[in-house]
């Protein structure tokens, strides 16, 4: 475990905060993908984690390599808007290829899942 | 002051790792292809987040480029994988 650089106190809370609180958020939402039935209720949960926990933890990386360089580290920004334009795009494309598959099953007769 | 900030750092590292075992549970085990694929997206994202940790404990902004390239790729490849659910073929 390498040791951590001292910075200032208020960011080092705020660090610390926010990091395992957007893993926390992250980790439930990968849960609910695990847990979830069905694919149309599955393709709901990991947005928490694209959404919340990137947010939370690219804050944290943001905050902290600003306090560590003295000088405000602003490129993390690239990875939240990146990441908030991919993911709606990602998953109505993949809802459409499912819904696309669901209705060519049911023309030849229902099986499987829903 | 900086232990509490590394245990931190760890115990973010282990949610995200659980995280990414869900993800790669559904992507192994997913009843249909578009439940795999769906894993495969979370497993990047994470894997993003956890770099992004991984970055944060060793302080070099080396891990930031490589969590950027994971995303990029990542969204490529998850588009690539929906279209030919959709179609059957990626390029026509």
């Amino acid at each position: 475990m390498n040791e951590v650089t001292d910075v200032p106190a208020l960011a080092m809370i705020l660090t610390a905060t926010l990091l395992p609180g957007g893993a926390a958020v992250t980790l439930i939402g990968s849960v609910g993908l695990l847990r979830f039935r069905g694919f149309y209720q599955r393709v709901h949960a990991p947005t928490l984690g694209t959404t919340l926990g990137t947010v939370c933890v690219t804050t944290a990386s943001m905050i902290y390599f600003s306090a560590l360089g003295t000088r405000p580290v602003l490129h993390e920004l690239l990875v939240i808007v990146f990441v908030a334009t991919t993911t709606p795009i990602t998953l109505m494309v993949l809802v459409r290829a499912a819904l696309f598959r669901d209705q060519a099953e049911n023309e030849r007769g229902p099986r499987g899942e829903k | 002051m900086s232990m509490m900030l590394a245990w931190s750092i760890t115990v973010a590292q282990i949610l995200l790792g659980l995280a990414m075992a869900c993800a790669t549970f559904r992507m192994l085990w997913g009843p249909r292809a578009q439940d795999r694929v769906v894993g495969f997206d979370t497993l990047y994202v994470n894997a993003m987040l956890l770099l992004l940790a991984f970055g944060i404990r060793s302080g070099s902004a080396l891990y930031f480029e490589s969590a950027l390239i994971v995303g990029l790729l990542g969204f490529v490849s998850t588009v690539a994988l929906a279209k030919f659910l959709l179609r059957g073929e990626v390029i026509e």
